[in-house]
C-alpha cells in the first residue's frame, strides 16, 4: 500500500515539474518581447535594458526556470503585479481562501443532493421518480453556467431582491453563487451516480449477498453503495479542478473577489505575472486532487494495489 | 429411507420482453429427496438456471411472473415474503453460481464475505473467523488463514469456488444448489470440487441440485436426473434409467451425442435445428421441429407424460419402441 | 444483405425519440443558419437608434438591445457562428485527435508514451484555464477561441482512438493486410479507420455541446468573438449593462444556445443507443 502511494506521489511530482515548465515558458510563447509583457503596456522604452537585467532575462532559459521555481516554492515570490504595484501573492493570498470556500461548499452541498438522487434512480430505474431526474439532468446540462447565473441574478437579485446583486460582504452573497455552481454539476453527479449504481446492482455478487441471506438493507449498503462509492469518489475529487474553472464565470458575474475573477481581470488588463501565478496554482491544485483521487481509489479499490498472486493452479 | 425435501408442482416462469412474454419455463415438476444429488441437465438457454434462480427468488429483473408451487420442507415458499425467504436463504437453502469470480464482492476479503453469512445467525465476530478457517480446510483449501485475508482477485479460480461453497455451506443447509459449478474451471479442479459435492451428499446429508449441460458430469455424480428442453423437463429418472433407457427423443439424440471412446461409433452425432424462440404460445412439442421421430400429433397436441416406473417419466407420444 | 441493414438501421433511428427530437433540432439551427437571410426581418447590425432598449413586440419579436438592432435577427444570424464552432471546432479536433490516436495505437513505443503523456498533460490543466492561457498567448477572437478549445479537446478523440486502435491491431485481419505488403498508412485508413467511424460518431456528438458552450463561454468571457458580431455569449455579457432595463437581452440568447446545445446533446443521446449497441452485437 505503501508502495502505491509513493509511486503515485512521485508521479504527481514529475507531472508537477513538467507543468511548472509549461507555465514557466508562456512568457516565451507569447508574441512580444519578454520585458514588455512582464513590466506591463505602461513601461517606457528606455528602462526596457535595465528591466531586462533587473528581472535576468539575460541568462539562460533554465537558470531562469529553476530561479523562478526556487523563488516560488521558497519564497512565495511569484513576482509583481505591475497593476496593483504589490506582489502577486499577497493578491493571491487574500482570493484563494475565497474561492476555496465556495467550490468546497458548492462541492459538498451537490454530492449531498446528487449521490442519493442517483442512487434512488438507479434502484427505481424506468419509475416516473426516474424518468423525470433524468430528463431533468438532460435540460440542466444544456443550460450554460454563466446564463444560469445571469437569470438566477435576474430573478432573485433585481425581481425579488431577496440577494444582493454583487459584493462578498455576507453570507447572502454566497447564495446565488453558489447555487449557480450546484445546478450546474448536479447533472453530470446524478448520471454518473446512477450509472454506477445500476452497473455495481447488476453484478452477480449482489445476487450472491442476497443468496446468503442478508436483508435489502444491507446489501444494498453494504455491498452496492461500498462498490459504487469508487467511481462516485473519484469523481468528486477530479470535479475540483473543474469546479474552480467554471467558477471564474461565476466570480466575474457576482463580483466575488475570488482567483477566477482576478485571473480574468488580469488577463483583460495584460498583468502577466498574475496570469501566471494563478494558471500554475489552478495547475497544481489540478494535479494534488489526481494524485489524492488516486490514492483514495487504491483505498477503496483493493483490486488496484494488489498485484494478483499465483494460487493452486 | 428418503424423504421429500423440495418439490416443484406445475412451475412457469415467464419474463417480460420488448414483444410480449417469453416463457423460460413451463410447467415444471419434479422433487428431490434428502441426501441425495439431483442433476437437471440440458443445453443453454433450456431455463434450469432460471429454476435455480427462482427457487430462492434469485432473478435480477424482477419483472417476472412465477406460477406454481415450490414447496421446501412442505411449506410452498413461492408464497412467502421477502423477509420470510431471506430466513431461508443460505440457511436453509444455498446456492453457488457459475462465475465465482464475478460471484464474490472484489472489495472485501473472502473470510469477511464468508463470516458475513455466518454472523446472520448471532455469532460473534471471533467465532465466525473460526468457523470460516475450519470450513476452508473442510474444502481443502491450503493455507485456509491467509486465503481468508486474501480478496477475491488474488485466489485462484478453483479457490474461488472453494470459497463460494464454505459460504454456502457455513449454515449448513439441507439443499445446496449449484448452477454449473465448475464450468468456468478446468478438469482437475472440476474433479475436486465435484469430490466435494460428493462428500457432502455422503457425510453431510446435504442434498444437492446440480445444474449442468455436461452430461458427463451427470453421469460421474448425481443419483437421479431431469432432462430439460426449451423450458420444460421432457424426462427424469434415476441416472441409471436415463443412461441405460433413454426414452424421449431428446435424451436419446443426447446421449449419443457423448463422445465415446470406441471408433466403432463413427462420426458424432449432432442435432440439427435450434431452440425455438419462445414468445409465441407454440401449441404441440417445442422439441417437434428438430424431432427425427415427429409425427403430425406433435404438431397440435402437447405430450403428456407417460410413466416408466417409479422415478422414471417422460413426456412424449411416442410408445415403447422407435430407434434411431 | 447491406441494404436491408442500412434499412434496418434507418427504421431503428426512426424509433429513436432522442435521435429524432435532436436530429429536429439540429436541422432547425442549421436551415436558420442556411437561410438567416430570408428568415431575419433585420439584418444584425442594423441600428435603430429611435428603437431603443424596446421590449419584445409584433416588429421586434425579441425587442432590441441598447443600440436599436433587432435581437430576433441577431440570434439567428448567431446560427452561423455556433455551426461554424461546431464545423471547425469538431474538425480540428478530430483531425488532430483521430491522427494522434492512429499513431499511438498502431506504432506504440516511444512514440505512444510521449504522446500519451502530453496528452496527460492537457488533461491535468482545468479546460477554461487552459483555453484561457492559450487565448493569452496566442490572442482573443473567435477563430483563436475555437483554437484553443479544439487543443483543450483534443485529448479525448486521441485516447479513445488510440484503444480502440490498439484492439482492432492485434485481430487476424489486420495481419493478413500486413502480409500483402500494405504499409502502416494504407492499413490504418483502409482497416482500422472504417472500423472505428461509429464510435467516432456517438464521441463527437457527444463532445459537440461542450465544445459549443466552452466557445460560448469564452465570447461571454470576451475573449472568444469581439463586437458587433451576433455571438450568442456576447451578447449574454454585454446584455448584463442593461439587465434591469432590457432583462430580454439576457434571455433570449441564453435559450438559443440551451436549444442548441440540449438538441446537440439529445442527439447525441440517440446516436449512442442506436450505434453503441450495435457495436457490442459485431
Amino acid at each position: 500500500m505503501r508502495k502505491y502511494i509513493l509511486k503515485r506521489l512521485g508521479m504527481g511530482m514529475v507531472l508537477l515539474l513538467c507543468v511548472s515548465f509549461l507555465v514557466f515558458s508562456m512568457l516565451f510563447l507569447m508574441p512580444g518581447d519578454p520585458v514588455t509583457i512582464m513590466a506591463g503596456p505602461l513601461v517606457k522604452a528606455e528602462n526596457l535594458e535595465s528591466l531586462r537585467v533587473q528581472y535576468g532575462l539575460d541568462r539562460p532559459l533554465m537558470v531562469q526556470y529553476v530561479d523562478w521555481l526556487t523563488r516560488i516554492i521558497f519564497h512565495r515570490d511569484f513576482g509583481i503585479s505591475y497593476k496593483y504595484r504589490i506582489d502577486v501573492w499577497s493578491l493571491l493570498e487574500n482570493s484563494i481562501p475565497i474561492s476555496l470556500k465556495l467550490t468546497v461548499t458548492t462541492l459538498i452541498i451537490s454530492m449531498v443532493i446528487a449521490v442519493p438522487l442517483g442512487l434512488l434512480c438507479a434502484y427505481k430505474k424506468d419509475t416516473l421518480f426516474d424518468r423525470i431526474t433524468v430528463n431533468t439532468s438532460l435540460v440542466l446540462t444544456a443550460i450554460p453556467s454563466f446564463w444560469l447565473a445571469v437569470i438566477l441574478m435576474l430573478i432573485f437579485a433585481i425581481k425579488l431582491k431577496w440577494f444582493p446583486l454583487s459584493g462578498f460582504e455576507t453570507w447572502k452573497n454566497y447564495v446565488l453563487p453558489i447555487s449557480t455552481g450546484v445546478v450546474g454539476g448536479l447533472a453530470s453527479t446524478i448520471r454518473l451516480t446512477k450509472s454506477e449504481a445500476l452497473d455495481v446492482l447488476r453484478e452477480k455478487y449482489v445476487t450472491t449477498a442476497y443468496a446468503k441471506g442478508l436483508d435489502t438493507k444491507t446489501v444494498l449498503i453494504r455491498h452496492v453503495l461500498r462498490n459504487s462509492l469508487i467511481v462516485i469518489t473519484v469523481n468528486l475529487f477530479m470535479s475540483l479542478p473543474w469546479l474552480i474553472s467554471g467558477y471564474i464565470i461565476i466570480e466575474r458575474i457576482f463580483g466575488i473577489p475570488g482567483m477566477g475573477n482576478l485571473m480574468i481581470n488580469s488577463i483583460i488588463q495584460q498583468d502577466f505575472n498574475v496570469v501566471q501565478a494563478c494558471i500554475l496554482i489552478i495547475t497544481a491544485l489540478t494535479i494534488i486532487c489526481n494524485i489524492l483521487s488516486d490514492i483514495v481509489l487504491g483505498i477503496l479499490d483493493p483490486r488496484i494495489r494488489i498485484s494478483v498472486t499465483g494460487g493452486d493452479k | 429411507m428418503s424423504e421429500e425435501l423440495l418439490r416443484l408442482k406445475n412451475l412457469y416462469v415467464d419474463y417480460k420482453v420488448k414483444d410480449g412474454y417469453l416463457s423460460a419455463v413451463k410447467n415444471v415438476s419434479f422433487t428431490i429427496e434428502k441426501g441425495e444429488i439431483y442433476a437437471i441437465v440440458g443445453e443453454s438457454g433450456c431455463g434450469k438456471s432460471t429454476i435455480a434462480h427462482t427457487i430462492l427468488r434469485l432473478l435480477p429483473d424482477h419483472n417476472e411472473i412465477i406460477k406454481g408451487n415450490i414447496f421446501f420442507n412442505g411449506e410452498d415458499i413461492n408464497k412467502f415474503t421477502e423477509k420470510q425467504l431471506e430466513s431461508i436463504r443460505g440457511k436453509e437453502i444455498g446456492m453457488i453460481f457459475q462465475n465465482p469470480l464475478d460471484s464474490l464482492n472484489p472489495v472485501y476479503t473472502t473470510g469477511f464475505q464468508v463470516a458475513e453469512g455466518i454472523m446472520l445467525d448471532n455469532v460473534t465476530k471471533e467465532e465466525a473467523w473460526n468457523r470460516v478457517i475450519k470450513l476452508y480446510n473442510d474444502v481443502k483449501m491450503s493455507d485456509a488463514e491467509k486465503r481468508a485475508e486474501s480478496f477475491p482477485h488474488e485466489l485462484s479460480g478453483g479457490m474461488r469456488q472453494r470459497v463460494m461453497i464454505a459460504m454456502m455451506l457455513a449454515r449448513t443447509p439441507k439443499l445446496l444448489i449449484a448452477d454449473e459449478p465448475t464450468t468456468a474451471l478446468d478438469v482437475t479442479i472440476e474433479a475436486q470440487i465435484l469430490n466435494i459435492i460428493k462428500k457432502l451428499r455422503d457425510d453431510f446429508g446435504t442434498s444437492v441440485m446440480l445444474i449442468t449441460h455436461n452430461f458427463g458430469l451427470v453421469a460421474e455424480v448425481a443419483d437421479r436426473v431431469a432432462v430439460m428442453y426449451a423450458g420444460e423437463v421432457v424426462e427424469q429418472g434415476t441416472v441409471y434409467d436415463i443412461f441405460d433407457n433413454p426414452k424421449h427423443p431428446y435424451t436419446k439424440l443426447l446421449i449419443k451425442a457423448l463422445p465415446r471412446i470406441t471408433k466403432t461409433e463413427g462420426r458424432l452425432q449432432t442435432i440439427d435445428g435450434t431452440v425455438p424462440r419462445l414468445t409465441e404460445i407454440i401449441p404441440g412439442c417445442r422439441f417437434e421441429n428438430r424431432c427425427p421421430y415427429a409425427m403430425d400429433i406433435c404438431k397440435e397436441k402437447d405430450p403428456e407424460i407417460k410413466t416408466v416406473n417409479k422415478f422414471h417419466s417422460y413426456r412424449c407420444h411416442l410408445h415403447e419402441g422407435g430407434e434411431i | 444483405m447491406n441494404e436491408s441493414l442500412a434499412k434496418e438501421f434507418l427504421q431503428s433511428c426512426c424509433k429513436n425519440k432522442n435521435f429524432i427530437l435532436g436530429f429536429v433540432i439540429v436541422i432547425s439551427i442549421i436551415i436558420f443558419a442556411l437561410f438567416a437571410e430570408q428568415i431575419a426581418p433585420f439584418p444584425y447590425d442594423e441600428a435603430h437608434p429611435e428603437d431603443i432598449l424596446v421590449p419584445p413586440n409584433a416588429k421586434y419579436i425579441f425587442g432590441t438591445d441598447n443600440m436599436g438592432r433587432d435581437l430576433f435577427s441577431r440570434i439567428i444570424y448567431g446560427t452561423r457562428i455556433t455551426l461554424k464552432v461546431a464545423l471547425i471546432g469538431a474538425g480540428l479536433q478530430l483531425v488532430f485527435g483521430v491522427s494522434i490516436g492512429l499513431i499511438c495505437g498502431y506504432f506504440g513505443g516511444i512514440a505512444d508514451r510521449m504522446l500519451t503523456f502530453v496528452a496527460d498533460l492537457t488533461w491535468c490543466i482545468p479546460g477554461m484555464i487552459m483555453a484561457l492561457a492559450v487565448v493569452t498567448i496566442i490572442g482573443s477572437g473567435l477563430t483563436n477561441a475555437i483554437i484553443a478549445i479544439a487543443i483543450v479537446n483534443w485529448a479525448s478523440y486521441a485516447r479513445m482512438v488510440r484503444a480502440k486502435t490498439m484492439s482492432i491491431k492485434n485481430q487476424a485481419f489486420i495481419e493478413t493486410g500486413i502480409s500483402f505488403g500494405e504499409n502502416a498508412i494504407s492499413i490504418m485508413l483502409r482497416y482500422i479507420l472504417p472500423n472505428i467511424v461509429p464510435i467516432l460518431i456517438v464521441t463527437v456528438s457527444m463532445q459537440l455541446p461542450g465544445t459549443i458552450m466552452s466557445t460560448t463561454t469564452l465570447s461571454f468571457l470576451g475573449v472568444g468573438s469581439q463586437p458587433p458580431s451576433p455571438d450568442w455569449g456576447l451578447m449574454v455579457s454585454e446584455g448584463i449593462n442593461f439587465i434591469s432595463r432590457g432583462p430580454w437581452l439576457c434571455i433570449f440568447p441564453g435559450l438559443a444556445l440551451v436549444y442548441t446545445v440540449f438538441g446537440f446533446n439529445v442527439l447525441g443521446e440517440g446516436l449512442r443507443d442506436l450505434l453503441d449497441p450495435r457495436m457490442k452485437s459485431q
